[in-house]
């Protein structure tokens, strides 16, 4: 079923384009050999050119246009052999030249597209463009009373601008795109895709539609730094939209922002308030030209991409596409569980990496398996496991503890004494036990209530606090109820 | 004991060479001059402690015999675009009156390493705009040189770098840096009586240099005579990872080649050179220059630059589209002077207001207009085009011949203040020079005889990309047969 929003008189589609805005994960800016670390005192990382001093001049930084090709190659784009970098002129405190070097007409990278697994099936996104830009500084308004502050250690650093077609039609879906997008801009390493820190955040455009009329007319809301918020904001401003047009009025062409604390979007300034750029050649920068060699080398250096690996685990492990496409999305924890998958069955490692581990890394808001447990330390629990050392119940419980204490498998084992007991004598004098305990029980289930089955197991596994082999406490139930 | 005054970088440098002057002794004698020459206005700065450091260092060169430079202990101007560490660097403009780079430009940093010393930072119309300077913040330059019929009118050096030009003229320095745009070099130095070379564009560095038109920008030398151009020149160039613009090619040793003469040298003369206004005495000499090459060897061969006519509107579009954006970091935010205001907008307002001059303001217009939504493609675009084809006419030119011979300005230099009511008049100063300029090429002007009225003519070579040397010889045989050295006494 396709998303729709409901107005009063019909069903309104929404249509939804992204601007992605991707810091380049580089150790200098884009045109600058100041460094790019976050977080650093302000205005410590400035060099002549990201404050504009005069007669700077700028001096592209070879590893950015390295990730842009790589980040097109890994869109499935066109790596355009020669690209322009242009002036973007308007005014502001915190963009020291005065323009923005950005590219205008002859982008580094053209069109491509990437897939999304929506309720209804793959989706094919389109890729308008990708091209390489620099960051402005930042304005603080809130340290004084009557000055503005500006920290230009941002000021200049790489951006990659990823511009998708109009294709998206959710707000679901267009978080599936941005989450697909941060995945594989992740695996290739151009990107920490790090939203918190503002290393990559949305310009979002939406625009509603009756089914199947023409495009209507689009805001666009800037900045949204969090999958949560775009979602918010295109639910927002596709309602306010429909409503508008059921109204009798027109969308009018703007540009809005998105206040998360009201959940509002709200009007910044409308077309014909839009800056006119200027947009022209900058001259202190040659074209920028690829050799066709360098982009095949690095074409054979790419990581194998989510889509490729997931069916890819698909195929060699056995296991379903839902839980193939969790497994990928990061690429640590593909790369973890397949060290930890190695001579082991694939089954349980999913269950324990994906049920397990999980629950405690968002716990504790983790996203990587390796920094919490390493491969071997949660291999060995896993082999004790399908030995029958340790019932799969007690790891689960002293999973946590496990994690978190520095002693190996065997060695938890031994110390809390929780060795499965898989004697058979043993465990049929628990089993003689219960029965004879329960003989009320007995004589039901013996009349024909199967269902109490369940039960003795249960007693049997409590008085053995639950060491005894659950297996075994089966076979040898069966056989012992018969007598 | 040579006069001072006369003397020329080669021949300085022989005489520090065998210790027969020293350079604080050239230094202060500079110093004396430039006091006494203050109403010509050619120096914003003076540095004359700088001076006195500098030549201090050379002298133990000398003495010690060891890493002597190319410019040891040769004091000079720098013209007032070039940032100089420590050293205020105004480019002429009330917007950087107070302005105190941090970091040196290559370009001097190069001369530095030479040996150069700096006398101080020379006049120049605003951020280089103009060709009379007159739109410095700092007041009008004065040109040494008087009319016969007029010996009381005072004479604009041209411009931009007429500050640099000036003080050359007026012997208050050995020699000094310039910067062409569109004839910002060639110009005043045609005006003085001067050398002066705009090289091939990339082969100066421009990191450090305030841009006017970064596409069009090159550094050069003003200089007595053409020996001395070719040694400074090599002094200014090299390879700069800083400047994306800056060239890898060979840096020829100049100087070795400048008395190679002309002989079987092509040298072409284009008909579309003759322009309205142009001089006749200007065009007297040019042909009498024709015919001095021709005895010394040289093959004259007709040429034709059909878009010569274009040049001097697509200049004006494209010069300010570059400067209106390399402009736009002076907003008072973070150096130079600021006003107040009562909002961003007012601050701009008001900071722009008043710190730039009338010229640099219609040219930041001009370039904002012609880039303007719905005029882009009309101007900007169709300059780009315009700019490819009279590059295209010299690179069909150079297919015949190896330089090409024309006037540097179509007048010499006028009184001041004339000119100053209509920009477009003011402009046709550089109609001769831009069109090398558009296409990047080496330029350089000679002087080559006097006027009725006793001023200075000066020619212009341009060559091949990167053949700066065929400009040189050239140049020198105009310079021996005119005897323009003799002439000026």
């Amino acid at each position: 079923m396709p998303y729709f929003v409901q107005g009063q008189e019909s069903k309104w589609e929404v249509v939804l384009g992204l601007e992605v805005h991707a810091q380049i994960n580089t150790l200098s800016k884009l045109f600058s050999p100041s460094s790019t670390n976050y977080g650093a005192e302000p205005n410590s990382q400035v060099n002549l050119i990201d404050a504009g001093m005069p007669g700077a001049l700028p001096v592209i930084n070879e590893e950015c246009v390295k990730q842009a090709v790589i980040t097109g190659l890994g869109l499935n784009a066109k790596i355009n052999l020669k690209s322009i970098f242009d002036r973007k002129n308007y005014f502001y405190p915190d963009l020291p030249q005065g323009y923005q070097i950005s590219q205008f007409e002859n982008p580094i990278v053209g069109s491509g597209h990437l897939v999304i697994e929506t309720e209804n099936g793959t989706k094919k996104i389109g890729i308008t463009r990708l091209h390489l830009e620099q960051d402005a500084g930042k304005s603080i308004h809130d340290q004084d009373f009557e000055n503005s502050f500006i920290d230009l250690n941002r000021s200049g650093c790489a951006l990659m601008e990823i511009v998708s077609e109009p294709d998206l039609r959710s707000p679901t879906e267009a978080s599936l795109y941005i989450k697909k997008l941060r995945s594989i801009l992740r695996y290739l390493g151009s990107c920490d895709g790090n939203m918190e820190k503002g290393n990559l955040r949305a310009d979002v455009n939406v625009s509603v539609r009756q089914f199947d009329a023409e495009l209507g007319t689009r805001c666009e809301i800037k900045n949204v730094n969090s999958i949560k918020f775009i979602q918010q904001a295109i639910e927002y401003e596709a309602r306010r939209q429909v409503k508008l047009i059921e109204s009798g009025k027109l969308v009018e062409q703007q540009t809005r922002l998105f206040d998360s604390q009201k959940g509002e979007t709200r009007a910044m300034r409308s077309k014909e308030e839009s800056h006119d750029y200027r947009y022209f050649p900058d001259p202190d920068l040659p074209p920028l030209i690829l050799e066709k060699k360098i982009i095949e080398e690095l074409k054979i250096q790419l990581p194998e991409l989510p889509d490729k690996k997931k069916i890819r685990f698909m195929e060699t492990y056995g296991i379903k596409k839902y839980d193939a496409e969790i497994l990928v999305s990061e690429r640590e924890v593909a790369d973890y569980f397949e060290k930890l998958v190695f001579d082991r069955d694939p089954k349980m490692v999913l269950s324990w990496l994906t049920v397990e581990l999980f629950s405690y890394l968002n716990k504790k808001n983790l996203d990587n398996p390796q920094s919490v447990i390493s491969v071997e330390k949660f291999g060995e629990l896993l082999d004790l496991i399908k030995d029958g050392t340790l019932s799969n119940r007690l790891a689960k419980e002293l999973f946590v503890e496990f994690i978190e204490s520095n002693i190996s498998a065997p060695e938890l084992v031994k110390k809390k004494g929780m060795v499965q007991i898989s004697d058979e004598n043993e465990i049929s004098n628990m089993i003689e036990i219960v029965l004879n305990q329960n003989q009320k029980m007995l004589e039901e289930y013996r009349s024909g209530k199967d269902k109490l089955f369940g039960f003795f197991v249960g007693q049997v596994m409590k008085i053995s606090n639950g060491k005894a082999n659950p297996q075994m406490v089966n076979t040898l139930l069966i056989k012992q109820l018969k007598k | 004991m040579t006069n001072l005054s006369d003397l020329t970088i080669s021949q300085a440098k022989e005489l520090l060479l065998n210790r027969s002057i020293s350079s604080v002794e050239l230094t202060k004698f500079f110093f004396e001059k430039i006091s006494k020459f203050k109403n010509l206005n050619c120096f914003i700065t003076e540095t004359f402690d700088q001076a006195l450091k500098m030549s201090k260092r050379s002298d133990e060169k000398y003495k010690l015999k060891k890493d002597i430079g190319l410019m040891e202990g040769i004091p000079i101007g720098m013209k007032d675009l070039f940032c100089t560490n420590q050293i205020k660097t105004t480019a002429g403009s009330k917007i950087l009156e107070n302005f105190i780079p941090f970091y040196e430009s290559t370009v001097s940093n190069n001369l530095w390493e030479e040996g150069a010393v700096l006398l101080g930072k020379t006049n120049l119309d605003e951020f280089a705009m103009g060709s009379a300077n007159t739109t410095s913040f700092f007041g009008n330059v004065v040109n040494p040189w008087k009319s016969k019929n007029d010996i009381d009118k005072e004479l604009v050096p041209g411009g931009s770098s007429g500050g640099s030009a000036s003080a050359v003229a007026a012997h208050l320095c050995l020699a000094a840096t310039g910067s062409d745009t569109g004839g910002s070099i060639r110009q005043p130095a045609s005006f003085c009586g001067l050398v002066g070379m705009k090289p091939t564009y990339g082969r100066c560095s421009r990191f450090g240099m305030i841009a006017f038109a970064s596409s069009l920008d090159q550094a050069g030398p003003i200089t007595k005579d053409v020996l001395d151009s070719s040694i400074m020149l090599k002094s200014m160039c090299s390879y700069d990872q800083k400047d994306s613009t800056s060239s890898k090619m060979e840096i020829p040793d100049f100087p070795k080649t400048v008395k190679l003469g002309v002989k079987g040298i092509k040298v072409g003369i284009p008909n579309e050179y003759i322009v309205d206004g142009l001089n006749a005495n200007i065009n007297d000499n040019w042909l009498k220059a024709i015919e001095w090459l021709k005895s010394e060897g040289a093959e004259i061969i007709e040429i034709n630059l059909p878009h010569t006519k274009s040049a001097l509107p697509t200049y004006y579009i494209l010069a300010p589209a570059e400067a209106s954006a390399n402009l736009a970091r002076y907003d008072g935010i973070r150096f130079g002077a600021r006003e107040r205001g009562k909002n961003l907008d007012e601050v701009y307002k008001n900071t722009r207001a008043s710190g730039f001059g009338n010229e640099v303001k219609r040219r930041i217009m001009i370039g904002t207009y012609v880039l303007s939504a719905g005029y882009y493609d009309a101007y900007y675009l169709k300059a780009l085009k315009v700019r490819k084809l009279i590059s295209e006419d010299f690179s069909r030119a150079f297919e015949k011949c190896d330089c090409i011979l024309t006037p540097t300005t179509p007048g010499v230099a006028f009184g001041i203040g004339e000119k100053q009511d209509d920009p477009l008049e003011m402009y046709l100063n550089d109609v001769l020079t831009v069109p090398a300029s558009l296409a990047g090429l080496p330029a350089i002007s000679v002087p080559s005889g006097l006027n009725d009225e006793g001023l200075p003519i000066g020619l212009q070579i341009i060559s091949k990309p990167f053949d700066e040397e065929t400009c040189f010889r050239a140049a020198f045989v105009i310079e021996q047969i005119s005897n323009f050295n003799k002439l000026k006494n």
